[in-house]
Formats: C-alpha cells, structure tokens, sequence
C-alpha cells in the first residue's frame, strides 16, 4: 500500500476532487485576498464553506472555533496561512488508523454494509481486484440475497476481478452464504473473505437484526483473526450518513469507511463530522466505476483537495 | 417521516416564542436562526435556506398577529405557508399524453434508486390509472442491470421490454417504443444507466435519447438522503437534459429530506411521486402541504386516512361495524383488523403521520412488528369457543395458550385485556359513526 501511495495515487485522486476543490478553493481565495475584512466575518464565511461541502453546522462550528482560537495564539496566521490552518485542523480530525495488513491471519474476513444505492457491490469488485492484485487469495460472498440480481451483479465483478464467489439463491437466508463463505474459504486456504451485503435502511429494525446475526457469526467463525466491517457511504449523502454511522456502528463493529462517488461534484464532508462526533476513520475512497477507482484513504489529500 | 428533526426544532423554537403577547422583531429573528440551523441540518442547500430566511423574516415581521393565533403560531403558519409554496404549492398528479402512449425517461446519478423508482411507478400506473406500462431496459452499463429491471418486473406483472447490453441505449429505447405500440402498451418508462452529471459522454447519450424518443417526461431520480450537493446535480440535469419533474425515494428512512426543497427551488420542477420502501406498492404522490404539515409537526392525517382507505376493505369494514352494533365482535375480529391496520404499511411509517407523536423522541426503532407477530400467535392458539367468547378464557386456558403460541402468560394476559378496552372503545366509535360515513372502524392499536 505504501509504494502505491507514492505511485501517482495523488495526482487520481486530487483529479477526482478538481472540481470540488475548485468551487471552495475560488470561494477561499476570495475570502484570504480580503486581508482587510473584519475577521468575525471571514470565519463566518469559512464555516459556510465548510457546511456546503455538507460538515455540517456543528463540526463546522467545531473547527472554525479551533481556527479562531489559533488565529488569537499567533498573530501570523493571516491570509493563505489561514487555509493551511485550517487544512492542518481538518487533517488532523481525520487522522486515524489506516488499513490493517492482512497477512497477520488468515483468512481475515471483510463484511461490507450500508444503506440502498450507496455502492458496495462496485466497492467489493474493486476491493477483491485491489486485494488480488497484491497476490492474495480472495473470496467473495453473495450475501445481498435480497436486491433483485444483485447475486449477478456481484459475480460479473468477481469474474473481472478473478475471484472466487460463494452464492446461494436469491431470498436465501444472507447468515448461512456467509456462515458457508468462511467455512469454504478455511477449506480452500483463502486469505480474505470479503462478505458483501444487502443495502438496508439504518431505521429498519428487522434488517438491522439481520446484520447483526451475520456480524455475531462472522466474529465466532473468525475469532481471533483480522475482522473489518466497512461502512459504504455514498459522499452525496447529507446530514443523514451521521444516523447512518451511528446506527450501523451500534449493530455491527463497523472499524472504517469506504467513501464512494466522490468523482463527482460532492465533497463529502460528512466524514469529518462522523470522525469527530464518533471517531469512525475513512479507509477507502471510491473515485469512480472503473476496477481501479478504489484508493487507500489518505488524510493530508483530503484535506489539500478539500481546501485547494 | 422525513422530517422529525426539523419538526422537533421548529416546535422547541416556537415554544419559546408562544405565551408571548407580541410578536417582535426580535423575537422573528431569534426564532429564524434556530429554522435556519434546523433546515441545514436537514440538508437544505444553503443558499436556498439564506433566501427561506429572507422571505420569512420579511413576512413574520410585517405581518400582524391574528386574533386567533399566539404569535408564535403566526409564525409557524407562516414558516409552513412558505415552505408550501417552496416546495411547489401544488400536489402532484399523475399526467398522461393524449396521443395514446406516454413515455417517460428516469434520469439520475447512480444509486438513486431509478430502477425500483421505475418499477414502481409502472404498478401505480397499472392499478391506479388502469394502464398497461412497458419498462424498457436501458442501462448498459452496469453489471446485471438489466437483469434487476427483469427481476422487478415479473415481480410487480410488468413486462420488461431489454436487448442485453450490446446495443446502444437510444437503439433499445427506440426499439421499446416500437414494442409498445405493437403490443397497445400505454405507458413507457425508460429506465437508464445512472450517471454523474460532469461526465460529458454519458450526460450527452441522455440528449440522444431524449432527442430520439421524445419523451412526455423526463424525471430526476433523487436520493431524498443527498446532501448540500444536490442542487448541483439537479440544476446539471436539467441545464444539460431538461427535467420535467421529480422522483425522490427513499422516504422511509429517516432523512429528514431537505434535498426536496433544494431541488424544488434551483430547477422549479415540481416533485411527482415519493419512494417509501422496498416494495413495489411502496410510492405516493407527493403533497407540498401535507410534507410542510410534517415538517411543522402537524403530522400527516391526509396521508393516514388515504393509506386506511386502500387498505381497509370496505365490505370487512361494514361486516364489522355491524358486528359491533350488536356486540358479537371477537377476537378473530380483533386479529382481522389488526392485519388490517398492518396492511397499511410498517406500524413505523403509520405512526409517523399521526399528529403529536414525535417520532424522534421514540427513538426510530420503538415499534416492534415482533409484537404483533406475537399477538397473532396468541389468538391463533385459541379454540373458535374461546374467540368467540374470551370470558371463558380461564387461568388454565391462559396457561394452554400461552404455551401454545410460545408466549408468555403475562402476554396472554395483557391481550385480552387490551381486547376487552378495543371492544369497549369501538363500541363507543360505532354509537358515534351512526349515520355518518362508512363506518370505519378505529384503530386500536394507535
């Protein structure tokens, strides 16, 4: 992961968020070239910049304060050193664990959830490539037994990515492809499961269960061996990804965030109010429908491109 | 449902400003910026919430105070008056072409849910309007695409009209086309590949087909969960497309939607229907006046009472009233209306409408269907004897029933006293309903 970092990661991704990046960074520009502007008023401005790229009012707050306060502290900090203030802050928020290596034990298990449309069969196709592509031996379960095709879906991916898909029928019960996925995969002497699922909404109290009955299977199954549950967010997503956040971590032991879509024109700035207020680290950012678009998450280049 | 949050803002601002003789400036700005911070955190765009705010402000302060309102009343029918119009005044309504076949474009990003939005408008149009809808299979692009269309339309008795994924869409749109008029289908919904609004090849494949097939509308699928980034995709669209209205789905979670008047207000396109669940039955027309309503925490009657009517069978409705008037209503009644009230829809949705339940301060997950599941098991564990007549139902009969239906005796217990108030109280519904309409029974459960 590290070589790759360094092999033109960043240039893909700043390219993913140019045109994000070029709507704040032409709003801050203007904000930093007014040197004279009373300074409640250009905070004021930055805290708008910062809710439209959907932070949201109070971790936008947060930071504006903390830029506030530093601004008080040293003097210096005026013009185009306020930008990279407040980069270094929202780096700082962000800063979490990065992806665990996944040689420790084998075979590690990924189960993937998420509310509808966000992304996770798309997500599990480029992850099992990414995961292939370092020479590892990957399988996958078809444990959305729910979304009409979705099984096919996930096994097209499977066949571009060249690996392994365990499936049962569509309506099947999602806890036993995964209970029969990571027998299969200790059979098969796999390196990683990655266990795909249906999307559910987080209010739904049946479906949440449900998650929950597969999370309880996979940690009995695969105890004492490297478990990631990764929450897909759609970087569109409002206010609403925090509810999602925090309902899918109390039901599941969601450890990261793999952030989607963000080829577009949102921001997702969601992230950082849900790092904040409930230290979930983003993981993976998708940048496209290419098998390639799946990018290690790396905070410094968040923070450049959300800022320009 | 979609807008507890803000609901919940709205009604802790204003009981402030309730109990107050007048309204003052002040008091009109104070309570603005608590509307403006909730509608952010509803994922209102920003500068649409600056100019709510302006327009708001502009009114409340000027307006003088009904005699009948407490001025903060008056400030809340103006907030909800506002947002009505914001959101398009109008309810919407099903418009079909007079040529004979109308056709209609789902456009969107992806994930937004065009596809189940597609099917489900397709069974609307069938069982509402009497229609023959034909779904046409045009996303190409993603992996089974077009076998999830199929899959949802033997589901919902919709034929799916698909030429795999070889050919160009504008080619299999205008080849459904041709589908539907050999076949007299009436309606043609055009579903397509979801797609970014920057990418140019793909927005430009959307101007063909458009351009090639003509469609009566155009709609914009929208994720009722996206956030500030939404008027930005919607203005794209309908720049680039042209949009003639709006789909916005997945309602039922618990979003509180803001993305619904953001999108109203850059594209002034009104939204159609609204997506409410997984099911293809699970669509409704969108009403500016009952979502202001919701959003205002005045709950949503009109809603209820339109769900109660499709759901509740009419002849059942009568058998029961009569059954009531004289006094044979039993517990096969009881376990009747109570499937009844489940047919309307998750008991969470249900309750979302009903005035003065604040859903937020239930916590989202409160209503247990479990419970119900319990219930049926309860009565069905009983012998018709005991149905008819529960007084007979002993403590050893309890004990029998609730190890029958794998309950507890306490649970047997608390049922049939909740029978014996339901009866009482309907009762009291049918006495009232004498000579009025339907007589439609209560609903015991809520």
């Amino acid at each position: 992961m590290q070589e790759e970092r360094h092999s033109g990661l960043i240039p893909r991704f700043m390219e993913g968020l140019r045109k994000s990046r070029e709507d704040i960074k032409k709003k801050v520009d203007l904000l930093l070239s007014l040197g004279n502007k009373p300074e409640p008023e250009m905070l004021e401005e930055l805290e708008e910049v910062l809710i439209t790229a959907d932070v949201g009012v109070g971790t936008s707050l947060e930071i504006i304060g903390v830029l506030n306060e530093r601004i008080k502290q040293d003097k210096g900090i005026v013009g185009e050193r306020v930008r990279e203030e407040l980069k270094s802050i929202i780096r700082e928020m962000l800063d979490g664990e990065g992806v665990k290596n996944i040689l420790e034990g084998r075979p590690s298990v990924i189960l993937v959830v998420g509310v509808n449309g966000v992304g996770k069969t798309t997500s599990i196709g480029k992850l099992a490539a990414l995961y292939k592509r370092k020479g590892k031996r990957v399988l996958i379960a078809a444990a959305d037994t729910f979304r009409a095709a979705a099984i096919e879906q996930l096994e097209v991916w499977g066949q571009r990515a060249g690996v392994e898909l365990i499936k049962h029928s569509e309506g099947s019960d999602p806890a036993a492809v995964v209970f029969d996925a990571l027998s299969a995969a200790r059979a098969r002497n796999a390196d990683i499961v990655i266990c795909d699922t249906a999307g559910r909404l987080h209010n739904k109290k049946n479906l949440m269960e449900e998650l929950k009955k597969i999370q309880r299977i996979i940690n009995r199954e695969a105890e004492g061996r490297i478990r990631e549950t990764y929450l897909v967010l759609d970087a569109t997503t409002g206010q609403n990804a925090l509810a999602q956040a925090k309902m899918f971590k109390e039901i599941t032991d969601i450890t990261g965030i793999i952030l989607t879509k963000l080829d577009g024109t949102a921001k997702g700035g969601i992230v950082l109010a849900i790092k904040n207020e409930l230290d979930i680290p983003v993981k993976y950012i998708g940048l496209g429908e290419g098998m390639e678009d799946l990018q290690p998450f790396d905070g410094k280049a968040f923070a450049d491109a959300f800022l320009g | 449902m979609a807008f507890e949050g803000l609901t919940e803002k709205l009604q802790q601002t204003f009981k402030k400003l309730k109990g107050k003789g007048k309204l003052s400036e002040k008091d009109v700005k104070e309570g603005m910026r608590e509307v403006k911070l909730a509608l952010l955190e509803a994922d209102v765009n920003f500068l649409v919430v600056k100019d709510f705010i302006k327009s708001v402000t502009e009114r409340a302060v000027g307006d003088e105070v009904m005699e009948s309102l407490t001025p903060g009343q008056q400030v809340i029918k103006i907030v909800k008056e506002q947002l009505v119009e914001l959101m398009g005044s109008v309810p919407s309504r099903p418009v079909f072409s007079s040529s004979g076949v109308t056709k209609i474009m789902l456009i969107g990003l992806q994930g937004a849910g065009k596809t189940t939005a597609a099917a489900k408008m397709a069974k609307y149009f069938e069982k509402r309007n009497g229609k023959s809808p034909l779904l046409v299979a045009c996303d190409i692009y993603r992996p089974a695409a077009i076998k999830q269309l199929q899959v949802v339309g033997e589901k919902a008795g919709i034929p799916v009209f698909s030429m795999g994924d070889k050919l160009k869409p504008v080619q299999i749109a205008k080849a459904g086309l041709a589908e539907a008029k050999k076949n007299g289908r009436d309606v043609v919904i055009i579903d397509t590949a979801g797609r970014l609004h920057i990418d140019d090849t793909l927005m430009a494949e959307l101007e063909e087909i458009k351009a090639k097939t003509v469609p009566d509308q155009v709609l914009l699928v929208v994720d009722s969960m996206t956030g500030q980034d939404a008027v930005n995709v919607a203005e794209a669209f309908n720049n680039r497309i042209g949009i003639d209205g709006i789909f916005l789905t997945k309602l039922d979670g618990d979003t509180r939607g803001g993305a619904a008047i953001s999108v109203k207000a850059v594209t002034g396109k009104p939204i159609k229907f609204v997506g409410t669940g997984e099911k293809v039955e699970d669509i409704e027309l969108f009403y500016p006046d009952r979502m202001a309503s919701r959003i205002l925490g005045m709950g949503d009657v009109l809603t209820l009472i339109e769900k109660a009517e499709q759901s509740f069978d009419q002849e059942k409705a009568a058998e029961l009233t009569r059954k009531l008037k004289s006094q044979q209503f039993t517990l096969d009644d009881f376990l009747e209306q109570l499937n009844q009230v489940r047919n309307m829809g998750p008991l969470d949705q249900i309750m979302g409408m009903i005035p003065g339940i604040n859903k937020g301060k239930m916590g989202p997950m409160d209503i247990d269907e479990k419970e119900l599941a319990q219930v049926e098991a309860i009565i069905n564990s009983m012998t018709p004897e005991e149905k008819n007549n529960p007084s007979i139902i002993s403590g050893s009969r309890r004990r029998r029933i609730a190890a029958g239906s794998g309950t507890r005796i306490q649970q047997v217990n608390r049922l049939l006293k909740q029978f014996e108030q339901t009866r009482k109280l309907m009762r009291q519904f049918a006495e009232m309903g004498k000579g009025t309409k339907k007589g439609r029974p209560g609903f015991p459960f809520i």
